[in-house]
């Protein structure tokens, strides 16, 4: 480029018509960049996310073997569509197309929470909910729940394993949540998590006592079995979790489902 | 390959390092440092951006009006960037849930825009490209030195695979706890920044002031 040309450029270069054809025509081409990326590796992601989800709930009762392909061990889930309110199995809502989502979009297949009532901060409650069996012959064997409530930051996702009494803990795994790494995010640790193991959700009167207690569970004490230790430096975190089990294992929650297929003890 | 190119893809590995002599990019060498396999994307995921982006830079660096070309470069990095997020969600799961937020922050990184701006934005295409090249490794490098030593003081492992047998599986190492919160990425640098400079003496800075000694009777 001769100097002449260069001054010429560095002339228009700086015109309004070059800076808004510049601007507009890299938009446009960051934009269909951007866009094609994301439109093709969509259907990737997505199963990722839904083997993702599988492995969550496998590991929440403890039965995921990474050695394993995550299909071939989900077999033994069985997914059913449960009516919260009468706890009832239902099979007019297809468990293939569920997207909860897209259910708490719509309002015939979810309600809005009083707000007294939402302890979980959650807004919006669906009707139906996908629940996840592991059964040995036709007998249950553990009970796995989908549940989600609000932690300091973020709404936080995961499963709770129930073992066939509805009310003895299995496991317990969160597969979403954007809480503080080290501190709230402690919750995905396995050493928190294996904590809950072999914990109460219900009383003998079936009221749901499970909660978070600061510093160490005093074993001594009758209600340790209903106590799990709270995260060191995640009070509100803490508080979320303990207030999201009240709120699912509660009459709004699971308990209508828990008491009707739950096998007495022992 | 000719004394420029060498130059301008290795003088960032030691002699011009981004992390340790210009002091750029401590944000992320803090928070994805915690194991190997982080630090590795994040090493490897930089390196792409800072590439790629000097190379589109330095594409239309005769167009690109000067009142505008940060935003200019900016969008392009961004661009660049969620491709790169939008490939790990799809390829390596469990790694993007692992690096969560940073790997959008490397929008806001200032080794890619600043070798925009300084670099691609005044040079050719090629030139540019290995320059990006060589300060995504001279970033990557620190990374991974980090990442080897906090991952394997605090985890006993290295990319998950364990060697130091940990106490609590009955073995001998007690992991040291500190390695895996942030402050530890510090001290880490600190004493890589301290071990270079004392190899390497040109690239101590002179003291932009000194404290002079003043006697009692010259302040009266």
């Amino acid at each position: 480029m001769s100097e002449e040309n260069s001054a010429q450029t560095k002339r228009s270069k700086d015109s309004i018509a070059n800076v808004l054809i510049v601007a507009i025509s890299l938009c446009l081409v960051c934009s269909v960049m951007v866009s094609t990326a994301a439109v093709v590796l969509q259907p990737i992601q997505e199963r990722n996310k839904l083997l993702d989800r599988k492995k969550n709930i496998l590991n929440s009762a403890a039965l995921y073997d990474p050695a394993r392909d995550i299909e071939e061990q989900f077999q033994q889930v069985e997914t059913r569509v449960v009516e919260l309110s009468s706890g009832q199995f239902v099979d007019h809502v297809s468990a293939r197309d569920y997207d909860l989502n897209s259910v708490l979009k719509d309002p015939s297949m979810s309600k809005a929470i009083a707000d007294e009532e939402d302890i979980a901060k959650i807004r919006r409650q669906e009707t139906y909910a996908l629940v996840y069996l592991v059964k040995d012959q036709d007998q249950i064997k553990y009970i796995i729940l989908p549940i989600r409530g609000a932690g300091l930051y973020s709404t936080l996702y995961g499963f709770l394993a129930l073992k066939a009494d509805g009310n003895t803990v299995q496991g317990l795994s969160f597969y979403d949540q954007g809480e503080t790494p080290g501190l709230g995010g402690e919750i995905v640790n396995p050493k928190w998590r294996s904590k809950w193991r072999d914990k109460r959700i219900y009383d003998d009167t079936g009221e749901p006592r499970i909660e978070l207690v600061k510093g160490a569970v005093d074993y001594n004490q009758a209600q340790a079995v209903h106590q799990v230790d709270a995260i060191a430096g995640a009070t509100l975190t803490s508080r979320g979790v303990g207030n999201l089990m009240r709120f699912w294992f509660g009459e709004q929650g699971y308990k209508a489902l828990l008491e009707r297929i739950a096998l007495p003890e022992g | 390959m000719n004394e420029e190119t060498k130059k301008t893809v290795f003088d960032p590995l030691v002699d011009n390092n981004p992390v340790v002599l210009q002091i750029l990019g401590i944000c992320p060498a803090l928070a994805v440092t915690t194991s190997l396999s982080t630090a590795l994307t994040m090493a490897i995921a930089l390196t792409f951006v800072v590439s790629m982006s000097n190379v589109f830079v330095s594409l239309i660096r005769n167009v690109i009006p000067n009142n505008i070309r940060i935003i200019v470069q900016m969008t392009i990095i961004a661009s660049l960037v969620i491709i790169v997020d939008q490939t790990l969600q799809a390829f390596a799961f469990e790694l993007s849930k692992r690096m969560s937020v940073f790997v959008g922050l490397i929008i806001t990184n200032c080794i890619v825009l600043g070798r925009a701006e300084a670099f691609a934005s005044k040079n050719p295409v090629g030139l540019s490209f290995l320059d990006g090249l060589g300060s995504g490794l001279g970033f990557g490098l620190v990374l991974i030195l980090v990442g080897t030593i906090r991952e394997l003081l605090g985890s006993g492992s290295l990319l998950g695979i364990p060697i130091l047998p940990l106490v609590t599986e009955q073995g001998w190492y007690y992991p040291i706890g500190l390695m895996l919160l942030a402050p530890s990425a510090f001290f880490i640098i600190g004493l890589l920044i301290w071990a270079l400079r004392s190899w390497k003496t040109e690239q101590v800075e002179s003291p932009s002031y000194r404290i002079h000694q003043v006697h009692r009777h010259e302040v009266m």
